[in-house]
């Protein structure tokens, strides 16, 4: 299909909205009635037709609008993208991964020539047409792993891997859940992880380090991770945040079904081939609230996760004060029937609100 | 005396050692402060013989009991930022093997082991133990500045003025804790400070 982008803000007048189709390929994170941290990993070979698993990079409505937004991130904040002199290798890897992937899985939208070191790339979207050679860094206009993050919706994090440890030492960070690259940037995996609570105990990094450590080329691997945030703002960031925290304050039962978003991750990890690193790109999808409650699978399942999720996780997802009012929102979308197996919305088998 | 048992924290915050004699032709020792215990701790002639010590009295008082140690060479040094450049030139002529010993506040052995590590000694070479001040270098997220021996939560960056609370989460890269404005979703509402550990 042709994806008609939108043209919307995410910040100011927050003009971002999803049309049905984005509604119903939303990745709805919940597979059951009730959520509990877990190393949810599956393979990253494709997904149900049109969904954002589908494709390795998926590219939606929100792309160009996305992109723009991360400009402007850039432009006020040029932190947000680092890499220490030793990633330069691993950001040619993920520019050659992310336009050999975009050429193939959108060819429509994204076109990519090359004759040895002599690549032109194509994309139309964004109307770039540029020839360069390949490890080249003097014929890109930026470094290589920032000049394809401008032009890929999502974070990225750039994990080199020695000592049995990964290590986060580049990034393209502008749409994050309220961590800050500039100050993670050189941890390993249990520094970065640290301020969450409750899964180090439960051993969930030691498993994840585990598995991720063991990624091999060409066999990519994903999860979804979630939380919330008031308006849809893609840039909640710690270094914002003496601006943005306040907008959570803003919630009312008036305006609670459009202002209160589920924000979703889409998780993936792919080997990098030359560096040995791995690449650790988090997609984020975001929907309102009355847009979830036209799946009504969803509505019934949102109600019951937040109604039951220990305090300590509400906390730190940073909703606690707001879970009252999101429950007599959400409280309204439950019949108490019970709900399918699985993510997808299934509006063809589940049996509409009867309420 | 004068240890502090710091409260069991998240993996990113840093676990202080004990300063023990390694075997080595040289050493380099960095004492700030009550730090001076623990190289007295560990000190013997024949250790400070082939012992560079660089002292940061911060208004303590042990220069002529240190010196009494006849280290190799001995340099008093009114505050860490300005003993910075003689800490460089020394590690400048660093052999491998050279052992290094770092002890006073959480802010000076941060900045210093970064030091160390730029000139590529590696990790083991280098023994921490805290000392003294509980005070912690601090990182407002939000301009970035850095505010040094902050002892109360929360505290004003020294920068930007914002009023920011204290957090574990620590950055090895900058040696410093993270600070973020306490009031973020109530503008004015900042709670009376307190001792970071009370």
């Amino acid at each position: 299909m042709t994806i008609q982008f939108n043209d919307e803000s995410f910040r100011d007048d927050y003009t971002f909205h999803n049309s049905d189709w984005a509604i119903k390929r939303f990745p709805f994170p919940f597979h059951e009635d009730s959520y509990m941290y877990s190393v949810n990993m599956e393979q990253h070979r494709g997904g149900p037709e049109g969904s954002v698993y589908e494709m390795r990079f998926d590219v939606d409505e929100h792309y160009v609008s996305e992109m723009k937004d991360r400009a402007m991130v850039l432009d006020q904040d040029p932190l947000r993208c680092q890499s220490l002199p030793h990633m330069t290798l691993a950001g040619w890897d993920l520019l050659e991964l992310i336009m050999v992937s975009k050429s193939e899985d959108y060819p429509d939208l994204f076109e990519l020539h090359r004759n040895g070191n002599q690549w032109r790339w194509i994309n139309k979207p964004l109307g770039i047409d540029h020839s360069f050679t390949f490890m080249d860094e003097t014929t890109l206009p930026y470094g290589p792993m920032e000049y394809i993050t401008r032009q890929a919706q999502g974070d990225f994090a750039v994990l080199d891997q020695r000592d049995e440890m990964l290590w986060m030492d580049a990034g393209m960070v502008t749409t994050q859940a309220d961590w800050s690259l500039d100050f993670d940037i050189g941890m390993n995996f249990f520094e970065w992880h640290a301020p969450v609570p409750k899964a180090h105990e439960m051993g969930i990094f030691q498993r994840a380090l585990k598995f991720l450590l063991n990624i091999q080329q060409g066999a990519p691997a994903r999860r979804l991770n979630w939380t919330m945030t008031v308006n849809p703002l893609l840039d909640t960031s710690p270094e914002n945040y003496h601006k943005w925290g306040i907008q959570k304050t803003t919630l009312t039962a008036q305006n609670i079904a459009h202002k209160q978003h589920l924000r979703v991750e889409l998780q993936t990890f792919f080997r990098l081939p030359r560096s040995n690193a791995l690449v650790f790109p988090i997609r984020c999808y975001l929907c309102s609230f009355q847009d979830l409650m036209t799946v009504p699978k969803w509505g019934r399942r949102l109600h019951r996760v937040i109604r039951d999720l220990p305090e300590e996780l509400a906390t730190y997802k940073g909703f606690i004060d707001n879970r009252p009012m999101m429950l007599g929102y959400l409280s309204k979308f439950d019949d108490g029937l019970p709900t399918s197996p699985g993510i997808w919305p299934d509006l063809e088998s589940e049996p509409p609100l009867s309420k | 005396m004068s240890k502090f048992e710091f409260p069991k924290s998240i993996a990113s915050r840093p676990v202080w050692g004990t300063l023990e004699v390694r075997p080595g032709e040289h050493h380099l020792m960095i004492a700030e402060a009550e730090g001076a215990e623990a190289i007295l701790d560990i000190a013997t002639p024949d250790l400070m013989a082939k012992t560079h010590l660089i002292y940061i009295p911060k208004g303590a008082d042990y220069v002529e009991r240190l010196q009494a140690l006849k280290p190799a060479q001995f340099y008093e040094g009114p505050s860490y930022e300005a003993s910075l450049q003689r800490i460089r030139r020394v590690l400048e002529d660093a052999h491998m093997g050279l052992q290094v010993y770092l002890t006073g506040s959480e802010g000076m052995m941060g900045q210093a082991m970064n030091e160390v590590m730029a000139v590529g000694l590696p990790h083991t070479a280098i023994q921490t133990e805290h000392r003294g001040s509980v005070a912690r270098r601090m990182q407002c997220v939000h301009c970035k500045g850095i505010t040094e021996d902050v002892v109360v939560d929360p505290f004003v960056c020294a920068h930007c003025g914002l009023n920011l609370f204290v957090r574990d989460h620590y950055s090895r890269r900058l040696a410093a804790y993270q600070g973020v404005r306490v009031d973020a979703e109530d503008h004015g509402n900042v709670p009376e400070p307190k001792g970071i550990y009370e």
